[in-house]
């Protein structure tokens, strides 16, 4: 009995020890210090995401000037109305942006995997290459903008002089940003040279950090390049995959500096309309329309809301099966 | 008035800020500005007045200085300067007068000056106007009326639109300025021949405004003044079955305008002129500004927008007119008031015009003895002109103008054709901005 008793009361000793931190997590000062750090970002949170975001949903129902509140005129369902029934630049802009995301994802994205797979492969010069390559990720896409619009200027540029298709009254003029057939095009091969240096920076962290034995085991059972890269080197980087299709759909949704610097300023240029410039277009200026600039963010709202919901279902939905 | 596309990093920063402040801030601030605008005039004494500009480019921000340390010389009054870039202060003008607005302000005249106005943003000066008036012409005075009848604005210079050319080039080539709309075709078609581009253009992104300064003047000449004012204040129909004429008139212009224009800046369009590859361009007296080489200045001429039907002849004049305006919200109303009644002397003009000599006088008392060539052709023209207009933008809600009517008429020049299919897209958006 005393022998257990010792026992019990020695594990009892032994115990409280682990027991005694649970009750330091509960103490006042520390519930404070969680509540402040939960709750000045959730509060922030509220503020500055969702109370502007629901705020932006209700306008989108009104008509207003941006002037006083009385001005505000309650119109239900018009703005969205005519939008999709009477606003030329909004179709073309919708298809803009789809054509954006597809461009993206098949042409800067597989180059920049490709580069960063053959840089990863201990060549000459390899860090040469790969600060060429990136510098354009480190400057602004405004910056991008300005850089292009001397590349593209049809009379002085770059491009058009190396051509010789500079001469307005000549044979062959190229207006890269003022021929709506050609300009969005144009601005896709600027968006491209920076995007290729995103995801291949991004693909080479983690190329480096793909163990080397998968490697290894790999050549050893005989697999060559093409076989290693797709069946042990892709799966393996699942995590860096994962981000670059999230960054590349990103990236098409909120479009827009670039081609606001190449427009001129303006979004409603002709082959480059994009959802983004026409919300800039009406609620900006003097004389906004923030109700019916909301309703067009809404839109855009809804389709990025679509666009990541379809991703993470999917995504999940792989994982657990996994 | 230099309506560059001065286009940076911060511009469209500021530009975004301002965009998601004035969503924001708006409701906030509209309560403010509601019981300030009614009781006004209270702070009056200081010594000191603000003074918000818009003169972002490098002439017209010197003029601005100059004009500001002649007040403060004449005055002793000391004038605090906040100038922002030109293309954002007209962007964010709305926002601007609902927040924290400088006393004295830079603006235009008629509509834009006149909707501020009605939205209680603007603070009458109908006693600064019974100082200044006598130095002033009756259609100066109408532009800083607002439609309440008060006085609200103080014009300090304009300048006409019109087809600018080369003498020495039209001299070579003996060429005539067109009175007429045969001969103006006629002439076209004759540079072209000789290997020219015969209108010089350039209304790329942002510069799509450009454009409106040929319709206006189409739809002045063929239809007149009252019809056009009307359609600018959303009162005539976009679909009018007149305004098939303005769009046949300018399709017969279209074969002869420069290549590759909706790519191009104007300031590269008047560059062509210049160079002597293209023969005109129609625009206004602000084309000055882009030459850096003064002794072209001398060999620049204009003629006037050549007539069409005889009944409006070219009784009508573009001269859009800048100036400034007291805010609401103003600090030092007195003070504010004051420099309005001085800048509105021959002297401020005199002042303005001797740094920046791409303008004309609003005042009829301004000093022209030092004017250039061009300058006395745009004030005469000005001064015998039954009607003056503003601009395209600045006679109409300029959201409907740059949402609308500009996109519209750059797509359409792309392919001109009856222009029908062009105006019925423009009226069907019409109703959502001419409610009120």
């Amino acid at each position: 009995m005393a022998l257990t008793a010792d026992v019990t009361g020695k594990n009892a000793k032994a115990a409280a020890p682990r027991r005694r931190p649970r009750t330091r997590v509960l103490s006042v000062g520390d519930k404070l210090f969680l509540a402040v750090l939960i709750g000045v970002p959730l509060l922030a949170l509220l503020a500055f995401v969702w109370l502007p975001a629901l705020a932006s949903v209700g306008i989108s129902f009104t008509q207003w000037d941006g002037i006083g509140l009385s001005s505000i005129h309650w119109v239900g369902l018009q703005n969205y109305k005519n939008i999709f029934t009477n606003y030329p630049p909004f179709w073309p802009a919708v298809e803009h942006n789809v054509i954006w995301m597809v461009f993206t994802a098949l042409v800067p994205t597989p180059a920049g995997i490709f580069l960063a797979y053959q840089l990863d492969r201990k060549i000459r010069f390899s860090r040469v290459y790969q600060m060429a390559i990136f510098l354009p990720v480190v400057l602004s896409t405004a910056v991008v903008g300005f850089i292009w619009e001397i590349v593209y200027d049809p009379d002085h540029g770059l491009l058009n002089s190396v051509l010789g298709t500079n001469n307005p009254s000549g044979k062959h003029y190229i207006d890269w940003l003022g021929d709506p057939h050609l300009n969005l095009w144009a601005v896709l091969v600027a968006s491209a040279w920076r995007h290729t240096g995103y995801v291949m920076i991004l693909y080479l962290a983690g190329l480096k950090s793909v163990d080397p034995s998968l490697r290894e085991a790999a050549a050893i059972d005989g697999a060559n390049g093409r076989q290693t890269f797709l069946r042990v080197i892709v799966p393996a980087m699942k995590p860096i995959n994962v981000t670059i299709i999230v960054v590349t759909v990103m990236e098409s949704l909120r479009a827009f500096d670039m081609v606001y610097v190449l427009s001129g300023n303006n979004g409603s240029k002709q082959g480059l309309e994009l959802l983004s410039l026409l919300i800039t277009n009406n609620t900006v200026g003097e004389s906004p329309r923030p109700g019916y600039g909301s309703a067009l963010a809404t839109v855009l709202l809804v389709v990025s809301l679509a666009a990541i919901v379809t991703f993470l279902v999917q995504n999940f939905r792989k994982e657990r099966q996994a | 008035m230099s309506r560059g596309p001065i286009t940076d990093r911060r511009t469209l920063l500021r530009g975004a800020i301002g965009g998601a402040g004035l969503l924001l801030a708006s409701p906030a601030l509209a309560a403010c500005g509601k019981s300030n605008a009614s009781s006004s005039g209270s702070g009056g004494g200081g010594s000191q007045v603000t003074f918000g500009s818009d003169g972002s480019d490098p002439t017209p921000r010197k003029a601005y200085g100059a004009l500001t340390s002649a007040y403060t010389a004449a005055s002793g009054m000391q004038v605090r300067t906040n100038t922002l870039d030109h293309n954002t202060f007209a962007q964010q003008i709305t926002a601007y007068l609902q927040g924290t607005p400088e006393d004295v302000v830079t603006w235009f005249a008629g509509y834009r000056m006149q909707f501020f106005a009605q939205k209680n943003l603007l603070h009458p000066i109908d006693d600064v106007w019974a100082q200044i008036g006598g130095g002033f012409s009756d259609a100066a005075k109408k532009l800083s009326l607002g439609l309440d009848g008060k006085a609200y604005f103080v014009p300090l210079y304009n300048y006409p639109w019109g087809v600018f050319y080369r003498k020495s080039l039209f001299a070579a080539k003996g060429y005539q300025p067109a009175a007429d709309w045969d001969s103006f075709v006629a002439l076209c078609a004759q540079m072209k021949k000789d290997g020219l581009s015969p209108l010089a253009a350039g209304f790329g992104g942002g510069d799509s405004w450009t454009n409106l300064g040929t319709f206006d003047y189409l739809n002045l000449r063929i239809n007149g003044y009252d019809f056009h004012m009307q359609l600018m204040g959303g009162k005539a129909a976009w679909s009018d079955p007149r305004l098939n004429a303005v769009m046949d008139h300018w399709r017969q212009l279209s074969p002869y305008l420069e290549a590759g224009a909706s790519g191009r800046k104007w300031q590269d369009a008047a560059q062509s002129v210049f160079d002597k590859k293209s023969g005109m361009t129609v625009t206004g007296l602000f084309m000055g500004q882009a030459i850096t080489d003064e002794s072209l200045r001398d060999d620049m001429d204009f003629f006037a927008f050549p007539a069409i039907d005889p009944t409006h002849g070219q009784d009508a004049v573009e001269a859009p007119t800048d100036g400034f305006v007291l805010s609401a919200k103003a600090k030092h109303v007195d003070a504010g008031k004051k420099m309005l009644e001085w800048i509105g002397t021959s002297a401020a003009e005199t002042v303005y015009a001797g740094v920046d000599p791409s303008n004309v006088g609003a005042s009829t008392k301004a000093d022209t003895s030092k004017y250039n060539a061009l300058q006395q052709k745009s004030a005469q023209m000005i001064a015998s002109a039954k009607y003056i207009t503003q601009f395209g933008d600045r006679d109409s809600d300029p959201g409907f103008i740059s949402a609308v009517v500009e996109p519209g008429f750059a797509q359409w020049l792309a392919s001109p054709d009856d222009g029908a299919s062009t105006l019925k897209k423009i009226e069907s958006q019409r109703s959502q901005y001419f409610t009120s």
